[in-house]
C-alpha cells in the first residue's frame, strides 16, 4: 500500500515537474511581456525533436539534451527578434492569431524534415531499469527526471530571486513602464527571458522523449495543462508556476489511477474507463476555478 | 436547324454514354484510407507497403485491369477518416476501400461507405459489431476478426497455468474486443481490467497499480506506439521480473520488436501469419518485402498484401463488371487467391475460417530478434459472432 501510495506521489510529481518546466517560461513571457503565445508548445516539441536526431546520430542522450536545450534557445531568441516583437504592442487577438499561426508552420516545417511517424528517442541503457530503495521499487529514469526537474526549479529560483537579471524579470513582471523608465533594456531582457523560456520547454521535450513519443502535435495537448497552471499559479509568477504545477500534476495522476477504480465499484468498466479520466481533467478546471473565485488573481500574483 | 443539331448532339452523347455503362470497367480505383501518422502510423504504413508490394507482384493491375491506389491518411481520427472517406467514395468514386486500422474508425466509416455500395476490404479492422447482427454484404475482413488473436494467447495462458491475470487494453471498441476474445479461453481468475485511452504514452500510473495487485501473468493489447512505450516501461519498473507478460501479435511483431529490442525476448504471442510459415507465396513476400522495403514485413504488411491479392481475385472472377455488385460480392465470397498464411476461406459473416499460431519471441540463425512459429493453437477457427449474422 505504502509503494502504491509513494509510487503514485511520484508520478504526479514527476508529471508537476515536467509541466513546471513549461508553464515557468509560458508565465514569465506572459506576465513580463503581457504576450500571450500559443507557440510555447511548438518550441517543446522542436527540443524533443533535435534531442532525438542528435541522439540517434551520436549515441549519447547527454549530449542529445545539451544540444537540444541549446538550439532552442537560439531558436526562441530568433523567433522573438524576427516576428513576436513586433506582436508586443498589438492587441491579445491579434498574439492568438499570430502565434497559433506559427503551431501551423512548425507543424508543417517538423513534418517536412521528420516526418510523419513518431521518432523514437530512447532512454539511456543505464537507466533503463528500476531502482531499488529498501524494498520500494521505481523506474531509475523517471527518478532522474524528478531530480533534473527539482534543480531546474532551483536553479530557476535563484535566478530570479537571487541574481541581476532577476531583479530585472521581477520588475518587469510587476510594473513594465516603471522598469522601463527606471533604465532597464526592457527589450534585451525580452529577448533573454523568451530563449530562457525556449531552453526549459526543450528541457521537458527532451527529458519527456523517452517516456512519450516524439511526435507532430505533441506540444499542443501540454500546453492547455501549462496554461491552466499559470492561471492557477497567477500569471508572472514563477512560484506560482512551480505550486501550480504541483498541484495539476498530482491531482492528474492520482484522478487517473483512482478514479477508473472507485468508479467500477459503481458502473461498468468501459464507462468507468471513460468517465475515470474525464472526471480527473474536470477536476483540475474545477480546482482552477474554485481557485479564481477565492483568488482571482491566482495563488502568488506577481503585480501585488 | 440549331436545335436539331443539339438533338443530334445529346442522342449521340446518349449513344457514349450507353455505351460506358456497359460492363467492363477499364480501370480499378482503391481508397486507401490508412492511419500514417501518429503513433499508430507503423501499422497503417506497413499495410500500405504490404499492399503496394501485392500489386507491384501483379503488374500494377487487378484483375487484369490498370489499378490506381488513392491514399489518403485518417491521423487515427473518426472525424478526419469520415472526410477522407467522403472525398474517395464520392469524388474519386473509388470501387473499393481499404486500409483502416482502428476499429472506432472502421465503425464510424463504415454506414457511409455501406450505403455508397462500395466493397470495403478490411486489411485489419475487424470489430465484432460487423461481425455480428450488423455484418454487412459490403464488408469483407481479409484479417481476422478481432477477438481471434486473443482468444488464441487466451487458451495457451490457461494452458501454462497461470490462475491470476491481469488485463490492459485501450478503451475503444478493439479493446473491448479484446478482453472478450481472451476471456472466452481463459477461465482463471482476472487480477485486474485496465482500459486506458486510446493512444495514451504514458503508463505510470497504470504501472503502479499492476505493481500493488501483483497478478502472476499480464496480458496486454497494445498495438503501435502505445505498446512500445508499454513494454519499455513495464522493463524499467521492473515488473518484467515477476509478472509474466502475453501479448497478440498486434503487440508483439516486427514494428515494436524493432523500437523495444532485447526485453521482447522470450514474449509468446498469437498470429494468423508469421514471416516463417512455410509455403512458395510467403517465401516471395517476405523476400521480396525485404528487398524493397529493408526491413521484415509484420502481420500487417501480410494482411495488406493479401488485400490486393483477394481484389484483384474479385475483379478477375466478376470479370471487371465492377457495377454488377452482386457479382463482385460472389467472387469476394469465393477468395480465389494464394493467401501467404496458407489455407483461407470466408464465413458466411465475411469474416475469416483460418488457423491461428502460437509464436515466441528470440533469436534467429542471422542473430536478429524476431518471431519464431511454435505450434497451432486453432485449426480452421471462425469467430464467435458469426451465428448472430443473418447474411446468407
Amino acid at each position: 500500500m505504502t509503494q502504491l501510495v509513494l509510487e503514485q506521489a511520484l508520478n504526479g510529481l514527476q508529471f508537476g515537474l515536467m509541466l513546471f518546466l513549461l508553464a515557468a517560461g509560458l508565465t514569465l513571457v506572459f506576465g513580463i511581456m503581457d504576450m500571450i503565445n500559443l507557440a510555447h508548445g511548438s518550441l517543446y516539441m522542436v527540443g524533443a525533436y533535435i534531442a532525438a536526431s542528435v541522439a540517434e546520430q551520436s549515441g549519447s542522450f547527454v549530449l542529445a539534451v545539451i544540444v537540444a536545450v541549446g538550439a532552442t534557445a537560439i531558436i526562441g531568441a530568433l523567433l522573438e527578434l524576427a516576428v513576436l516583437r513586433r506582436l508586443y504592442r498589438r492587441d491579445h487577438l491579434s498574439q492568438v492569431l499570430a502565434t497559433f499561426a506559427l503551431i501551423l508552420v512548425s507543424n508543417e516545417a517538423v513534418r517536412m524534415i521528420w516526418g510523419d511517424q513518431p521518432v523514437m528517442l530512447a532512454m539511456p541503457e543505464a537507466l533503463s531499469g528500476p531502482v531499488e530503495i529498501g524494498g520500494f521499487m521505481y523506474p531509475a529514469y523517471r527518478l532522474l527526471i524528478v531530480v533534473v526537474g527539482v534543480v531546474a526549479a532551483a536553479s530557476l529560483y535563484l535566478l530570479v530571486a537571487k541574481t541581476r537579471l532577476g531583479m530585472w524579470v521581477r520588475a518587469g513582471a510587476s510594473n513594465r513602464e516603471m522598469a522601463q523608465a527606471m533604465g532597464v533594456d526592457v527589450r534585451r531582457l525580452f529577448t533573454i527571458v523568451f530563449a530562457i523560456g525556449a531552453a526549459l520547454c526543450a528541457l521537458a521535450g527532451a527529458l519527456l522523449g523517452p517516456l512519450l513519443a516524439v511526435q507532430v502535435g505533441m506540444g499542443e495537448s501540454i500546453l492547455i495543462l501549462a496554461f491552466v497552471v499559470i492561471v492557477i499559479g497567477g500569471i508572472g509568477s514563477v512560484r506560482g508556476a512551480l505550486v501550480g504545477s504541483l498541484i495539476v500534476g498530482v491531482s492528474d495522476t492520482l484522478g487517473r489511477a483512482l478514479l477508473p477504480t472507485l468508479l467500477r465499484e459503481i458502473v461498468p468498466l468501459e464507462i468507468a474507463a471513460s468517465l475515470g479520466p474525464a472526471l480527473a481533467s474536470i477536476l483540475i478546471y474545477l480546482l482552477m476555478a474554485t481557485i479564481l473565485f477565492w483568488r482571482p488573481e491566482g495563488l502568488f500574483p506577481a503585480r501585488a | 436547324m440549331h436545335k436539331l443539331k443539339l438533338a443530334a448532339l445529346l442522342a449521340m452523347m446518349g449513344m457514349a454514354a450507353m455505351a460506358q455503362a456497359a460492363p467492363q470497367n477499364e480501370r480499378v480505383k482503391v481508397g486507401m484510407l490508412s492511419t500514417l501518422s501518429g503513433p499508430g502510423a507503423g501499422l497503417g504504413v506497413d499495410i500500405r507497403d504490404g499492399f503496394n508490394l501485392g500489386l507491384k507482384h501483379l503488374n500494377g493491375k487487378l484483375g487484369g485491369l490498370p489499378a490506381e491506389v488513392i491514399v489518403a491518411d485518417d491521423q487515427q481520427n473518426p472525424d478526419v477518416a469520415k472526410q477522407a472517406s467522403e472525398k474517395l467514395l464520392k469524388k474519386d468514386k473509388v470501387d473499393f476501400m481499404t486500409g483502416i486500422v482502428f476499429s472506432n474508425i472502421m465503425l464510424a466509416v463504415g454506414p457511409s461507405v455501406f450505403e455508397n455500395k462500395t466493397f470495403f476490404v478490411s486489411a485489419n479492422a475487424g470489430p465484432s459489431q460487423l461481425a455480428g447482427e450488423q455484418c454487412n454484404p459490403y464488408f469483407f475482413n481479409v484479417a481476422w476478426q478481432n477477438d481471434n488473436l486473443h482468444e488464441a494467447v487466451g487458451k495457451y495462458v490457461a494452458e501454462r497455468g497461470f490462475r491470476k491475470v491481469a488485463l490492459l487494453a485501450p478503451n475503444y471498441p478493439g479493446g473491448t474486443d479484446a478482453f472478450a476474445g481472451f476471456k472466452r479461453q481463459y477461465k482463471g481468475k482476472v487480477a485486474e481490467e485496465i482500459l486506458t485511452k486510446l493512444g495514451q504514452l504514458d503508463y505510470a500510473a497504470e504501472l503502479a497499480q499492476l505493481r500493488a495487485s501483483k497478478p502472476d501473468a499480464l496480458y496486454i493489447f497494445l498495438p503501435g506506439g502505445m505498446g512500445i512505450n508499454f513494454i519499455k516501461q513495464f522493463v524499467a519498473a521492473g515488473l518484467s521480473r515477476d509478472i509474466q507478460l502475453f501479448a497478440p501479435g498486434f503487440s508483439a511483431d516486427e514494428d515494436i520488436i524493432k523500437a523495444v529490442g532485447a526485453p521482447m525476448m522470450g514474449l509468446f504471442n498469437s498470429s494468423q501469419w508469421a514471416h516463417d510459415i512455410d509455403n512458395p507465396q510467403n517465401r516471395k513476400f517476405v523476400a521480396d518485402f525485404q528487398k524493397d522495403y529493408g526491413r521484415l514485413p509484420s502481420l500487417y504488411a501480410s494482411q495488406g498484401y493479401d488485400a490486393a491479392l483477394l481484389m484483384d481475385a474479385a475483379v478477375r472472377d466478376s470479370k471487371g463488371k465492377l457495377d454488377d455488385k452482386d457479382a463482385v460480392k460472389k467472387a469476394l465470397e469465393a477468395a480465389k487467391f494464394q493467401s501467404v498464411r496458407g489455407a483461407f476461406k470466408f464465413n458466411h459473416n465475411h469474416y475469416p475460417i483460418q488457423n491461428y499460431y502460437l509464436r515466441v519471441i528470440g533469436k534467429d540463425a542471422q542473430g536478429r530478434i524476431t518471431n519464431k512459429t511454435v505450434g497451432t493453437v486453432f485449426t480452421n477457427h471462425a469467430d464467435a459472432y458469426a451465428s448472430a449474422c443473418k447474411m446468407k
